[in-house]
């Protein structure tokens, strides 16, 4: 090993443990910033590194230099400029915009190295395998993020898309991807076996993702989210480069965990799904039984004087709500109440707005005070001493079906909203959330519906309430 | 199998572990950030974009390495900078806090 190379893989090293640290680092809000930044040291010094290496080399041509610093300047500014102007509700497309691209950077490296070998020559299968799976799993993340960030930015329907027989096409588009991996692996280099493998890779992640409901978005995104890494990792396998290996793993894993948390926090499997939206689910059907809706509406002035004259207050934020941007409203009310003397909180559902943990940056870009933030057991555990909870936007995730047997949400973690003194919902209509069936809590004794869009709601209470604690 | 295949192997597997043990302890309320700053992570394909870039010698090779070194750099570049703007926001909470005792909303 020449000097160089011994320099830079010592220094791969240290960047790698950067990433570890940095992601330690991000267990607390108080040190999260400067573990992000301790990352981005590692990955500088790792590129600082590989340029290194590249100028080093003499067999590299002059048009390869061109494209590496052409890319290099588009794709950084790029990259820099989309994430410096993004709104923060729209940051799930955007997260989801870089899984697609880190995915298909992968499978470009992949498809570069296979075809880099002469047409006819045997591969080891410590190439071709890695190479395979790099192909396959980047292609998915490529189309299937592509197709969810698309519905997250609301350019493609966030319903599930279902066509008749897409079962079937699944299950042959899976079939050929089997069969192109096993050419790949097992025969001789030929680019046809590169091209199906691709083509079938790109259609089976549209296919994955289409069918895929708005609510179930945070476990698709965390789950792409893993794809991507184990992509990069593959990548790191082609071309023999620890970096991409370390890397790659660790954001394997990561995704890993968040997808299997988010799929609990839904009660549902990730094959379930995967498999389709909850009309899909044949077991507990859509026997949609009829809840006796006998609703009590309400106005911005009533809830203005329940607010003034409670003790203590949930706020309980949902998807509604990050759709109206409403935080900054919201803020300005919790603000109101605070300022004279009433305790007010969060309880915010893990799978709450659209990629998890969404809701929790939303409410901090508007300064709402960390400690706030109820998770699930803390809230479910104050729900009984607070005097109004106010549920914004949020549906299913309220529903205290789920507590009882043989509804479509049965099982799946609630909010114990009903269990407070008084419930307010703002909400535009009755219509049903993802799961497609009634909320029981709306017809509740003591809830009140507030129908109005979540910002101009908020607005109305704000102003009302003013007035009775000005009194 | 070959020891560079079984080191790889090793690091892989090593890492994934690793990955568990520090993802498993972030709590709900930075899973946002958290995806995000792996997402910035996994922009280290970027690394193997400069590799192979230097490799290629004809047309084809030039058109796959130019995709495969923008898209890691789009991937790099603005998951590390989103990251960071994102959790601005949750370092600062405690300014507001102590406003609000002086009087007003403002």
């Amino acid at each position: 090993m020449s000097i160089l190379l011994t320099v830079v893989s010592l220094m791969y090293l240290v960047s790698a443990a950067c990433y570890v640290i940095g992601l330690h680092m991000m267990r607390t809000p108080k040190t999260a910033r400067n573990g992000n930044r301790v990352s981005g040291v590692g990955m500088i010094i790792a590129v600082i590194m590989t340029l290194l290496v590249a100028i080093s080399q003499k067999e590299a041509t002059m048009t390869g230099g061109i494209i590496l610093v052409i890319g290099l300047v588009l794709g950084l500014g790029y990259g820099a400029v989309r994430a410096r102007t993004v709104e923060m509700t729209d940051m799930p497309q955007l997260v989801s915009l870089f899984n697609a691209v880190g995915g298909g950077a992968a499978a470009a490296i992949g498809a570069f190295d296979y075809l880099s070998k002469s047409t006819g020559s045997t591969l080891s299968f410590a190439f071709s395998f890695p190479v395979a799976l790099d192909l396959v799993i980047g292609g998915i993340t490529f189309s299937g993020s592509l197709i969810a960030t698309g519905k997250l930015a609301g350019k493609i329907s966030g319903k599930p898309i279902t066509f008749p027989g897409a079962k079937v096409a699944n299950a042959l588009v899976v079939l050929v991807i089997l069969v192109s991996v096993v050419l790949t692996i097992g025969f001789a280099v030929n680019p046809s076996w590169l091209i199906l493998i691709i083509c079938a890779s790109l259609l089976f992640g549209i296919l994955m993702t289409i069918p895929i409901g708005g609510a179930d978005m945070p476990v698709v995104v965390s789950l792409l989210n893993a794809f991507t890494g184990l992509a990069v990792s593959m990548a790191g396998f082609v071309i023999d480069n620890q970096a991409l290996i370390i890397a790659g793993a660790l954001v394997g894993a990561a995704g890993t965990i968040l997808t299997l948390q988010m799929a609990a926090a839904m009660n549902r499997s990730v094959l379930n799904i995967i498999a389709g939206g909850f009309g899909t689910d044949d077991s507990k059907g859509a026997s949609t039984e009829e809840v006796p809706v006998n609703v009590k509406e309400t106005t911005a002035d009533d809830v203005g004087v329940q607010l003034a004259y409670a003790a203590n207050v949930m706020i309980v934020p949902g998807y509604g709500l990050a759709a109206a941007q409403a935080q900054h409203e919201v803020s300005e009310l919790a603000n109101l109440l605070t300022d004279h003397g009433i305790n007010v909180n969060y309880a915010i559902h893990p799978v709450a707005g659209r990629m998890p943990g969404h809701m929790n940056v939303l409410l901090a870009e508007v300064n709402v005070p960390y400690d706030q933030m109820k998770q699930l057991e803390e809230a479910n555990s104050m729900f009984e001493n607070t005097d109004v909870s106010l549920v914004i936007g949020a549906n299913d995730v309220t529903n205290p079906a789920a507590r009882r047997q043989g509804t479509a949400i049965t099982g799946m973690p609630i909010l114990d909203v009903d269990k407070s003194k008084s419930i307010v919902v703002i909400k535009r209509s009755m219509s049903t959330g993802y799961a497609g069936i009634q909320n029981e809590l709306f017809s509740e004794d003591n809830t009140h519906m507030l129908f109005a869009d979540a910002k101009k709601g908020l607005q109305d209470i704000i102003a009302s309430t003013k007035e009775y604690l000005d009194e | 199998m070959s020891q560079e295949l079984y080191t790889n192997v090793a690091i892989f597997v090593m890492s994934v572990l690793v990955g568990f043990e520090v993802i498993s302890k972030i709590p709900a309320t930075l899973h946002t950030p958290m995806m995000s700053g792996a997402n910035a992570i996994h922009g280290a394909v970027v690394i193997g974009a400069i590799l192979i870039a230097l490799e290629a010698q004809s047309p084809l090779f030039y058109g796959l390495a130019f995709i495969a070194v923008f898209l890691g750099s789009v991937n790099v570049a603005g998951g590390y900078v989103v990251t960071d703007r994102m959790l601005t926001m949750f370092s600062k909470p405690k300014k507001p806090k102590n406003e609000s005792d002086d009087g007003g909303d403002k």
